[in-house]
């Protein structure tokens, strides 16, 4: 284990942990977009990479995906490095479905990719796949609309068939980029409730990013706060205060909490910087 | 264009021919046509045709069967194509559109010289538009071949097509290698235009590949669904096709029979009119979205796959 030198709003790096980044850097076309970045997660926790567009959250999941090479530092699933195998417990959820409306692939479809979609060859339908995409399907409340053409659902049902999608597959730990982009405030909080279900039940760890933070204060256990490329983790009363975030952008940051929701302000009058 | 055989439908062997050479092309088009227009790469299929006319052309004037002709020109463009990234990015539309504009630029002067050099007109029309009945029965085992290559690579990468469809990034995050995926599948596409040109000619080989699998998407809802009645809807226009081209020699002019291609083009045209009268049906409004019929979550956590 490297020696982890405690600084303020900085998670320690647990042995236990599902997820751990150890100093996770990221280069991308010669511009170091993330450096330094350190956090755990544990099994069935709920976590938020929280902020502005442009600091890297996605980068951070693609990171954790594999899909992008750190510069320097290390992500252990499980104590181990990511490879082939170990990459299988991880459930990913894109933003959105490129898919057109008239397309005949069903939510069913779509879920049922989830399974072995990445294999060759057939897929041969049977009583076993049927049931294990129902159960998905039920699993986030889609079951209603199993059979409609998935371009045709809404934001916030397509999110739920892509989250059946990644929940086939038994995952440990889900991934999310940004799934309440673009949701009515109904969808939104729906989607927290199936998640955060996900997390409680079935002791799925669940890290998604989001710009806003609100909509997550009740669920989250802790929060990965990115920003200026770089990060602050732990639980949110402890990371997302003025002092930690000033720290954090590198500029006079306020934290303004107002009936249990979270404003952060630009600390110059001139430059306003209001996040949801 | 002189269609020289006996009446007697079955029993002409350029009609048999035909009715095979017809199978074979409009199942291979009608399911790699579906794959085209979910991955929206019917431009792609598109370009391939222009560029395989001038493979054709190319063939006809060296003297060599044209479909060998239509399959190197379309994997070249196939590769060409993968190099500079056409069917990623939009934006490529007029690089691309200056590179067919040459293909087919090349393809005139090769039938130009073609002409000349051989003192027939009919070589030019079976380039662009195809006559299935002049197909000589000793190219059949190639292309029945061709077709079932082009098919088993469909059918191999299928879930593949079908999850990038969905999002490449997923696909991507599965450890599926979209790039090679993409690159066989045109490889796959590159097959079937060519042995679409060979029955109903380069120009119009994009119909057999476009027209059957749309009419499918707009009246079915799955992909395995949408892949039968699309090569059934080829199969059916094809061989009616053939049918009335036969049946046409008897009409004005007499004696001179009417392409294929023409039946085939206006048969796939009528085919898609079709299934827009078919009423879609909305989607019944939706439950909240806990539904009846489910099992509580608590249930159901520990089966095993």
């Amino acid at each position: 284990m490297h020696d982890v030198t405690e600084k303020p709003a900085r998670d320690a790096v647990r042995q236990a942990d599902l997820l751990q980044l150890d100093g996770v850097g990221v280069r991308l076309g010669g511009r170091q977009v993330l450096s330094d970045v350190t956090f755990s997660l544990g099994k069935g926790d709920f976590a938020g990479i929280i902020g502005p567009n442009g600091a890297g959250k996605t980068t951070l999941l693609r990171v954790i995906l594999g899909l992008i090479e750190p510069s320097g530092g290390r992500v252990l699933l499980d104590g181990e490095t990511l490879h082939h195998k170990n990459k299988g417990s991880i459930g990913y959820v894109p933003q959105k479905l490129v898919i057109d409306p008239d397309m005949p692939l069903r939510a069913r479809d779509v879920v049922s990719l989830g399974l072995d979609g990445h294999r060759l060859g057939f897929a041969f339908p049977s009583r076993q796949r049927r049931e294990l995409v129902e159960r998905a399907l039920c699993d986030v409340g889609a079951a209603g609309y199993a059979d409609a053409r998935v371009g045709e659902l809404s934001g916030g049902e397509q999110q739920r068939v892509l989250i059946a999608h990644a929940l086939i597959s038994r995952p440990r730990l889900l991934l999310l980029d940004e799934p309440l982009a673009n949701l009515d405030l109904r969808s939104e909080q729906e989607i927290v409730a199936v998640l955060g279900k996900l997390a409680r039940e079935q002791e799925i760890s669940v890290l998604l990013s989001a710009h806003d933070m609100n909509p997550l204060l009740g669920v989250m256990d802790r929060i990965v706060y990115v920003a200026n490329g770089h990060a602050a983790a732990g639980p949110a009363d402890e990371v997302v205060t003025s002092d930690g975030l000033t720290r954090l952008y590198g500029h006079r940051v306020d934290v303004i909490r107002v009936h249990g929701r979270v404003l952060v302000v630009a600390g110059e009058p001139s430059s306003f910087d209001v996040k949801g | 264009m002189h269609y020289l055989f006996e009446p007697g439908l079955l029993s002409s062997g350029p009609v048999r021919t035909a009715l095979i050479v017809g199978t074979v092309v409009a199942i291979t088009s009608g399911v790699i046509g579906v794959f085209t227009v979910l991955r929206g790469q019917s431009f792609a299929g598109h370009s391939l045709a222009d560029v395989a006319t001038t493979g054709g052309a190319g063939a006809f004037l060296v003297g060599i069967n044209q479909f060998w002709g239509f399959l190197a020109a379309g994997i070249a463009a196939a590769a060409l194509m993968e190099a500079i990234g056409v069917q990623r990015r939009r934006g490529r539309d007029v690089a691309t559109g200056v590179v067919l504009g040459a293909a087919l630029g090349a393809a005139a002067l090769f039938l130009y010289l073609g002409t000349l050099h051989t003192a027939t007109t009919g070589a030019s029309f079976t380039v662009l538009f195809g006559s299935i009945f002049v197909v000589s029965p000793d190219t059949v085992p190639a292309l029945a071949a061709s077709g079932v290559i082009a098919l088993l690579v469909t059918a191999v990468l299928s879930r593949t097509l079908l999850l990038t469809s969905v999002s490449p990034d997923l696909a991507r995050a599965r450890g599926v290698n979209v790039r090679l995926v993409g690159i066989a599948y045109l490889g796959a596409l590159a097959v079937s235009v060519s042995l679409a040109a060979v029955a109903i000619g380069a120009v119009l080989s994009t119909a057999l590949l476009i027209g059957p699998s749309a009419t499918a998407l707009r009246v079915t809802k799955s992909p395995a669904r949408a892949m039968a009645v699309s090569a059934l809807t080829g199969l059916a226009v094809t061989w009616l096709g053939i049918v009335l081209a036969y049946d046409s020699y008897y009409w004005p002019p007499r004696g001179h029979g009417w392409p294929v291609s023409f039946f085939v083009v206006v048969l796939v045209l009528a085919a898609y009119l079709l299934s827009y009268a078919r009423p879609r049906r909305r989607l019944a409004p939706r439950s909240p979205h806990e539904e009846e019929g489910c099992e509580p979550v608590s249930a159901l956590v520990a089966p095993e796959v």
